[in-house]
């Protein structure tokens, strides 16, 4: 109970931090240097024809009255409709949101089954040669701009080898989408029992997430060695040593469950962070998630996408943040949220 | 200070990573600082007749669509990727740490404001802020600069906060008051140099980072200027040519991007070890 | 959480093994179309329907007329703008007084959900195109159709058109995307008070009576498309199945085609389309785009380039061979000294006489009163950056040898029309090309003193618009060649703009993909594919 209360906090404090990216996405795409009425109004456009469309926009308002129409809208949960599509930006939204989102989860994945372990190994020995190659290995994923190394992925992996699928987005010409349960395709292909399905989507998964997972490991890797540094170097585990519990029973279930808090905090940043770099990605695989419509509506001057786009973003991370303060609640009963 | 020259000295005898890393931002800044006049080749000089050229002895890199000479153009950015991320690290880091500091020492309504800001543009999805402010303000050098310093400017804030948060009620700061300094004073020689060395780690993180962002604004198109050389723009641009083989155009300025972000990643792990007191001892 | 992580560590390992093959039956009888970007509209009178969006239109209606097919010396195959074929119109008949024209429509004709296409929706797709303003209404309008009068239904299969003129444009304008034919009756019970059109819903819905019917439509993604086994405007097409699935990447899309995990794209910058055509792995078809060409335009309203001296310096400084050969890859023809290919176009009558030479283009400069040279910006849209970037380097380093510093300006898709209508710009990189293949079309829309926006150069000059305007009309074939070669002669002489190359529309397509056509839309209609 007092969780909730403390949520509902929590919540109503992040209220004002999201009128102000309301405000300030309405403003930055109002700035953009496009007139999407000259842009849609066809290439052979008059002048008359695109005040037209302007009014029909209803760009032909002026801009704080523009900004009341949207937040209206928005109260009324429209987003607008997207000028690149011809869809409603929510259902466009909604529909791509599980792509980006199986992306990211997948990325963050690879990325902790191989960072939390190189983290461990690292914090065991430090300034030993293992400790050294983990640092130069992560650090050179996070190091390559993340467009170069999903193109440099196709190239070798598809390309000169064959081995991967081709990047045609979640599933490739032949394969139907699973019946949406969770919206994840690899999950939905395993809950209609249909192995071949979730075996084709997760090979079209594989290189995006590694591209993704490439990116995210350094911190990961980072946080947890200098966590288990701290944890290691603490009281209870000498206590609990030189009790002569096993090595492995100490390492494990003392240290690393005590280093793993700092770790969480990352990893909600880590996904954060992640799901904005996923834009890139998603252009290159030609994965049908937000930030690829996000993208091609930012060159288009589309502005509602954008603006749905970054709201969205907004609310996730204000969600992500207090998810994370309660599952840290719930790791540390120590821990107290404070509001 | 010699204290810390020394442990310095430990560090990098300790951590040959770190010392590798110090070496090649040596090289890095040598080369920013004398890389036109090493340049074999005109950088902006086209020559059709030799495009698309495989490394060779005359073109150690390889030429790329138009002819031009890509160790020359790989020599040539190095000053100007270095001087783009310095310069928005430099922003980020003067703006950030001041309003940080200040919300941290006065507290009350300069806290609230300063926080809510920096809350704000946390919130936002940051490669795409970054990308919204350059498409909106313009593709030139300087509107780059300030999206890469506003993106990165919460991280100081937030960290400057807490860093004088922690030592605004510390005695040496206590001790400075009745002294007669004004808070000013006290804020500015007191606790903020107090601050600076946990600051400092996250500045040469940054720049790595402020190299990566500038190449990922290249690549969909809202980089600097053509024919300014710049690595973002030469491995987007050489991206294109992958495929059809031609993968020395992206390979080269992509290995100088890389080196450059992963020496500064390094640096800022040892500068990390230098400060932290656990390693001190 | 943990099974899935496991469940992934898994495949990751497993992950290498070959791939499922696909049912060959199905593979033989889909095709996989891979484009940049996709429709925004399935309906070509929609607001701002982009040019994916005619491919769709295209598919999944049908028109009254059609334009047959020629074959080219090379073997392939390319719509006849001369002959009109019948597609749901059976058969038409001009007034004697050649002021209407009656269509008899084919009673066998279905729409995709089965009922019969009658003149009544005829006369209500042609109204709505003449009155939901925009480009369709402009389009239209081109061929002097221009109101719901001219429309008359006679009866179930019988529909007239009066005409407001004599036109020559008016026939051909009939067979163009446009003037598609919707289902009437299903439209308007998608059609409300605000939006009598039914514009919402034939956004995203077919009521077509094409050759396709539209079995999914995913923006961003994929357009699905299955044949429409009643059609009887023409032969059953092979194709029984269109994917036409949106892939970003340039390099992507290569490494699809070449890896036989796509059939057929136009999409891929002309270096690609140079080295598949010499690799022999893929099939190339080019063919000149009609009536187009790609300029260096200068705006001649404003100093330096309202000075015709400085002009003819850029004309002689413009690097012709080195844009040709490097941003180009030779995919287009060099209009120095060779007429463009085309039937029509004035330039096949009156060559551009420049060369890059330059001396000559320092003399001119010199001779401007600029020894010195100026600053000035060179601009081109960020969206054909493939070619525009190298271009512009070249032309930047070229003007820079007769003084003419310039900035070289990316602008961004959604801006560069917005810069053209503005019509500021001082020099930039452009292309236009025209659907109606008659020089005084393209000179009326590019120098015409109505100063359209496709008029970048801003060039007006009264003797121009006369013969332009007298040409639109003329019937004798000789002074009709007279007058295009008038203004043909102007154009070039006061070079507001300097042609450079007339581009190429490549097509790269597996070896086993057979019947492509060219098209005005330069868009790809799958009733003449098969695979082999």
């Amino acid at each position: 109970m007092a969780l909730l209360r403390l949520a509902g906090r929590r919540l109503a404090l992040a209220v004002p931090g999201l009128l102000g990216v309301i405000v300030v996405t309405f403003l930055l795409n109002r700035a953009l240097p496009g007139d999407p009425a000259a842009f849609f109004a066809g290439p052979a456009a008059t002048r008359q024809a695109i005040e037209e469309i302007r009014a029909r926009l209803g760009l032909d308002k002026s801009v704080p009255e523009q900004f009341v129409y949207y937040v209206r809208d928005l109260a009324r949960g429209d987003l607008g409709t997207s000028l690149t599509t011809g869809q409603p930006v929510l259902r466009d939204l909604a529909t791509r949101l599980p792509a980006s989102l199986e992306l990211t989860l997948a990325g963050l994945a690879l990325a902790v089954t191989v960072a939390l372990p190189l983290g461990v190994l690292s914090a065991t020995r430090p300034g030993s040669w293992v400790d050294h190659l983990a640092r130069v290995v992560t650090t050179a994923g996070v190091s390559l701009p993340i467009f170069f190394t999903g193109l440099l992925l196709v190239y070798v992996f598809y390309f000169l080898l064959g081995w991967a699928p081709a990047p045609l987005g979640r599933l490739d010409a032949f394969s139907t989408a699973p019946r949406q349960v969770t919206g994840f395709f690899v999950v939905d292909a395993v809950l209609a029992h249909d192995g071949a399905l979730a075996w084709a989507a997760l090979r079209q998964l594989a290189l995006p997430a590694v591209t993704l997972g490439l990116f995210a490991m350094a911190p990961i890797a980072r946080m947890t060695r200098a966590s288990m540094l701290g944890v290691l170097g603490s009281e209870f585990i000498r206590t609990a040593r030189a009790a002569g519990l096993a090595p492995r029973t100490v390492l494990v279930t003392y240290a690393l469950r005590n280093a793993l808090l700092p770790v969480i905090t990352l990893l909600g940043m880590v996904f954060s962070f992640l799901l904005g770099a996923n834009v890139l990605v998603e252009k290159v695989f030609a994965w049908p998630g937000v930030g690829s419509y996000a993208l091609e509506a930012l060159i288009a001057s589309d502005y509602a996408p954008v603006q749905g786009f970054v709201l969205l973003m907004a609310t996730l991370y204000v969600f992500l943040n207090l998810t994370i303060d309660i599952v840290y609640g719930l790791v540390d009963p120590r821990v107290r949220i404070e509001a | 200070m010699s204290a810390l020259l020394r442990h310095g000295r430990y560090v990098l005898g300790e951590n040959p990573v770190t010392a590798v890393a110090f070496g090649l931002f040596v090289v890095l800044i040598l080369l920013a600082l004398v890389g036109p006049s090493l340049a074999p080749h005109d950088p902006l000089a086209s020559d059709t007749a030799r495009k698309l050229e495989p490394p060779s002895a005359r073109y150690w890199f390889g030429t790329d669509q138009v002819g031009r000479d890509i160790l020359s153009r790989v020599l040539v950015a190095t000053r100007l990727d270095l001087a783009i991320s310095l310069s928005a690290v430099t922003l980020s880091f003067v703006v950030g740490s001041g309003l940080g500091a200040s919300a941290g020492f006065f507290g009350g309504w300069t806290d609230r404001i300063v926080t809510r800001v920096t809350d704000t543009i946390m919130a936002f999805p940051l490669f795409v802020l970054a990308m919204a402010i350059v498409a909106a303000l313009g593709n030139t050098l300087a509107n780059i600069v300030y999206a890469t310093a506003i993106i990165n400017l919460p991280f100081y804030a937030r960290m400057a906060r807490a860093e004088v948060n922690v030592r605004r009620e510390a005695g040496f700061v206590e001790a400075a008051r009745l002294s007669g300094n004004g808070s000013a004073r006290i804020l500015t020689v007191h606790v903020f140099p107090n601050c600076l060395p946990p600051m400092m780690v996250q500045a040469s993180l940054n720049l790595g980072w402020a190299i990566l962002n500038a190449a990922g604004l290249s690549f969909i198109g809202l980089g600097v200027r053509p024919p300014t050389p710049e690595w973002g723009i030469m491995v987007a641009e050489g991206a294109a040519f992958i495929v059809s083989g031609e993968w020395w155009i992206a390979l080269f300025p992509g290995l100088a991007l890389m080196l450059a972000v992963f020496c500064f990643n390094l640096l800022g792990d040892g500068l990390r070890d230098l400060i932290d007191p656990r390693r001190r001892t | 959480m943990m099974r899935v992580l496991g469940t992934l560590v898994l495949s990751a390992a497993t992950l290498l093994a070959p791939p499922a093959p696909v049912s060959a039956q199905g593979r033989q009888e889909t095709l996989i179309v891979i484009v940049e970007s996709g429709p925004n509209s399935m309906d070509i009178h929609g607001v701002g329907a982009n040019r994916p969006a005619y491919q769709a239109s295209w598919n999944l209606y049908d028109r009254l007329l059609t334009y047959g097919v020629k074959r080219l010396p090379d073997g392939s195959r390319m719509y006849d703008y001369n002959s009109l074929k019948p597609e749901l119109a059976e058969s038409w008949t001009l007034a004697p007084d050649g002021l209407s024209v009656t269509f008899k429509l084919r009673r066998d004709a279905r729409f995709h959900d089965g009922t019969p296409v009658t003149a009544r929706d005829v006369k209500w797709s042609f109204d709505r195109a003449v009155t939901v303003g925009g480009f369709p209404t402009f389009q239209m309008k081109a061929g002097s159709l221009e109101k719901p009068e001219q429309f008359v239904v006679v009866d179930d299969y019988t529909f007239r058109v009066t005409f407001v003129r004599k036109d020559k444009m008016t026939m051909p304008d009939l067979a163009v995307v446009v003037p598609a034919v919707f289902n009437s009756e299903l439209a308007r019970k998608h059609a409300t008070a605000q939006d009598p059109w039914a514009m919402e819903w034939l956004k995203s819905n077919d009521a077509g009576s094409g050759a396709y019917k539209l079995e999914s439509w995913k923006p961003g993604q994929d357009t699905v498309y299955v044949r429409f086994d009643d059609w009887k405007s023409g032969p059953l097409p092979k194709i029984r199945r269109v994917i036409v699935r949106e892939v970003p990447s340039a390099g992507n899309r290569r490494a699809l085609l070449e890896r036989g995990d796509a059939d057929i794209s136009f999409d891929l910058p002309p270096k690609d389309f140079a080295e598949m055509a010499k690799a022999g792995k893929l099939a190339v078809v080019s063919h000149p785009v009609e009536n187009a060409f790609a300029y260096v335009g200068m705006n001649v309203k404003n100093p330096p380039f309202n000075n015709l001296k400085v002009r003819q310096a850029v004309a002689h400084a413009v690097p012709y061979e080195k844009i040709f050969s490097t941003a180009v890859f030779g995919r287009g023809v060099l209009l120095t000294g060779n007429p463009i290919v085309s039937l029509t176009y004035g330039h096949d009558l009156f060559p551009s006489p420049y060369k890059t030479d330059m001396a000559k283009a320092k003399a001119l400069m010199a001779d401007a009163g600029f020894p010195n040279g100026f600053e000035t910006t060179l601009s081109f849209d960020q969206g054909f950056a493939t070619i525009n970037e190298p271009t512009a380097v070249l032309v930047q380093e070229s003007l820079g040898q007769i003084g003419i510093k310039t900035t070289i300006e990316k602008i961004p898709g959604s801006n560069w029309r917005n810069m053209l209508l503005k019509k500021e710009m001082p020099l930039f990189l452009n292309a236009f090309g025209g659907w109606l293949n008659y020089p005084e079309y393209f000179f009326f829309w590019n120098f015409h003193g109505q100063n359209a926006v496709f008029n970048t150069s801003s060039y007006q000059n009264p003797d121009m618009d006369r013969l332009i305007e007298a040409a639109r009309f003329e019937t004798d074939p000789k002074k009709y060649r007279e007058l295009v070669r008038g203004f043909a002669k102007i154009e070039i002489t006061d070079v507001p703009r300097v042609p450079v190359y007339q581009p190429l529309l490549d097509v790269a397509m597996q070896k086993n993909v057979k019947g492509y056509q060219y098209w005005f839309h330069r868009q790809l209609d799958y009733r003449q594919l098969s695979k082999g």
